[in-house]
């Protein structure tokens, strides 16, 4: 049991010093360092890193590029907003409304009762349930139709994008029902716990940075189990994996559904500590930034994803209130360099640079014994002596 | 048509046609267990469609093709491996990045689902069964080898080990020495020779040198039909095969 828990879900010695180092960071660093208002901010960017971690299973390992995961992140966000706007909408709260007791954007347009796929939402079971199961049977359905019809590549690419501009035509068209392009806003309490006060922010924080480990270890056991390598080796020679008897199309519904339903756990987290959900989170350009954030972090490594997000959201921070015009051009031309360079990120670099230091301390030091020696046989009649003290040196 | 047949596998008026060109028209082939049957003929024929066909990468127009009695036109290409039937491509398609060890066990025919996949252990009767494959391949020393980095002709032998894991009934070679030594080429004859027992191999190939060596039975396609099917000698003799191929 020990060593399923080592191997498996921690990755062997290497992947748990590099998931202790990212819980240090995220669990004590930022904590103590930050003040709640920009903790508040690294929580709202640790949502996204869900996106990420499942952006590297799917596009990392799977070789499935979707440029729609905001699709994911949106669908668990506004499942979870819907539940906490109707407990804002009580009708005490709501006492001014023609209509009472419904959310107030559905009094705005004129709506009199709780349309009934609202009504499931009362109930936070429920809604815990849907934010988990609505996006996998939806990336399910999407995967299905695609998969199984063989469609890969830049068609997939183009028609995840195309149902990440649909869903958000949707949203903003239906505002009756969802509450328009402004989203879902003014999110006040959950079961009466108020999610505005600081302490609320502190625990949203940690549960959110706790949900975030449980994920790359949930990924880090799937790529370790032989789906994982079945996923490469996919990516790779799709046709020789289909004819050693793999039903290829049900690996990648899989692995669509898994980083569905991933992205959405993130977009709940993200309603929590933001405390609003709008159109602007599903649509295509934040899908493609999270692309980038995975692509920055690297790929091919679960919390070299999760690196990737929190610096390129530092960055966006950074220089978007220092000059907003730049930013888009900015990111634009890191995603081009990052493709170009550096096609597996920061990661990447990590581990090629991680390998020539230590490979350098190693050689230096037999460089220095070698050396240390050759000056000892050079000259022999003061081996204690010089010999010694050019190996102290050393 | 439909009675069931003896053979491993009974292909029966096999047509498919791409855009009214038929690469393979009307064929009938039937294979013996314990056979190995060496299909020749020019580029072109129609050999690599009739494996494509067999084993369900290309859709056929019309007949039939029965493994053991199993309609195959009807299965998709997991279903056909399922049933015992495995088949190696022209070019080498192994996993590169791989090593020789993980390229079998990938292979092996276990935790073929998703949720198999997940709970795949690498239990001690797999690891015997890789080895002894890897030995049968002339690869034992290499398990722990990229298999990026063997040569050609290992790679050749590789994905033939790969399909040997699965145990099938029905094993299908494109081209299994092209780009391999003439020492590489004696070992792999050795090898048809030995992994015939127990199942059937097709094999494509266009040495006839080593056709002559393996093979029990040769059928020469052209252009999508049979010209000559028989023993090695009285298929060279055919003088419309020294017309159509041979002679060239």
């Amino acid at each position: 049991m020990k060593s399923f828990f080592y191997n498996k879900l921690l990755g062997g010695k290497q992947g748990a010093i590099g998931l202790l180092v990212l819980a240090l960071v995220i669990l004590v660093v930022f904590p103590l360092t930050l003040d709640l208002f920009r903790l508040n901010l690294v929580g709202k960017y640790l949502t996204y890193a869900f996106v990420a971690v499942g952006l590297v299973l799917l596009w990392g390992y799977g070789g499935i590029l979707s440029l729609g995961q905001g699709i994911f992140f949106g669908l668990g966000g506004y499942c979870m907003a819907m539940f906490l706007k109707l407990e804002a909408s009580s009708p005490e709260n709501t006492s001014i409304q023609s209509t009472p007791g419904i959310p107030d954007f559905m009094d705005w347009n004129q709506l009199t009762h709780l349309p009934w796929f609202w009504k499931p939402f009362e109930s936070f079971g429920f809604t815990l349930i849907a934010i988990l199961v609505i996006p996998t049977v939806f990336a399910f359905i999407v995967g299905y139709a695609m998969f199984k019809r063989r469609v890969g590549g830049v068609y997939f690419a183009i028609i995840t994008q195309a149902i990440a501009l649909i869903l958000t035509v949707l949203i903003v068209g239906q505002q009756g029902y969802t509450g328009g392009i402004n989203g879902i806003t003014d999110l006040r309490t959950l079961h009466g716990w108020d999610i505005r006060e600081d302490s609320a922010k502190y625990t949203l924080y940690f549960v959110n940075a706790f949900l975030l480990l449980g994920c790359v270890m949930l990924g880090r056991y799937v790529l370790t189990s032989k789906f994982g390598r079945l996923l490469l080796a996919m990516r790779d020679k799709e046709d020789r994996v289909r004819f050693s008897g793999y039903d290829v199309s049900t690996f990648k519904i899989f692995v669509f559904c898994l980083a569905a339903v991933i992205s959405a756990i993130g977009g709940a987290m993200f309603t929590l500590q933001v405390g609003f959900m709008s159109p602007s989170f599903v649509g295509i350009v934040p899908s493609i930034e999270m692309v980038i954030f995975a692509a920055v972090g690297g790929r091919m490594s679960l919390i070299g994803a999760v690196y990737g997000t929190l610096l390129v959201n530092f960055g966006k921070t950074l220089f978007s209130e220092s000059f907003p015009a730049l930013w888009l051009f900015l990111i634009g031309g890191l995603f081009i360099a990052v493709v170009m360079f550096f096609p597996n990120g920061l990661a990447g670099i990590y581990a090629k640079y991680s390998q020539q230091l230590a490979a350098c301390v190693k050689s230096g030091r037999g460089c220095a014994r070698s050396l240390v020696e050759k000056l000892r046989s050079l000259r022999p009649g003061s081996r204690t002596g010089a010999g010694s003290q050019a190996g102290e040196s050393l | 048509m439909s009675s069931g047949t003896d053979f491993t596998l009974a292909i029966e008026g096999l047509t498919v046609s791409f855009d009214g060109f038929k690469a393979v028209d009307d064929l009938n082939m039937y294979i013996d267990r314990n056979e190995l049957r060496v299909v020749i003929g020019p580029n072109g024929a129609g050999k690599t469609t009739v494996l494509d066909l067999i084993c369900g990468k290309t859709k056929a127009t019309d007949g039939s093709i029965k493994f053991k009695n199993t309609e195959l036109t009807r299965l998709s290409e997991h279903q056909i491996v399922r049933a015992g039937v495995g088949r190696k491509f022209q070019t080498p398609s192994i996993y590169e990045n791989l090593t020789v060890f993980e390229n079998l066990e990938i292979s092996y025919p276990k935790g073929r689902g998703v949720f198999g996949s997940l709970t795949f252990e690498r239990t001690a009767e797999i690891d015997t069964q890789i080895r002894k494959i890897a030995a049968e391949i002339f690869l034992d020393q290499h398990l722990e080898q990229e298999a990026a980095l063997l040569s050609h002709g290992q790679k050749q032998w590789l994905e033939i080990g790969m399909l040997l894991i699965q145990d099938p009934e029905l094993l299908m070679l494109d081209e299994p020495v092209a780009g391999m030594s003439v020492r590489e080429r004696e070992q792999t004859a050795e090898l048809l020779q030995r992994i015939c027992h127990g199942r059937s191999v097709l094999v494509i190939e266009h040495d006839m040198e080593f056709v002559a060596r393996i093979a029990h039975r040769v059928t020469v396609l052209h252009q999508g039909r049979i010209l000559a099917e028989g023993a090695m000698e009285k298929v060279q003799k055919d003088p419309k095969v020294i017309e159509v191929y041979l002679g060239h």
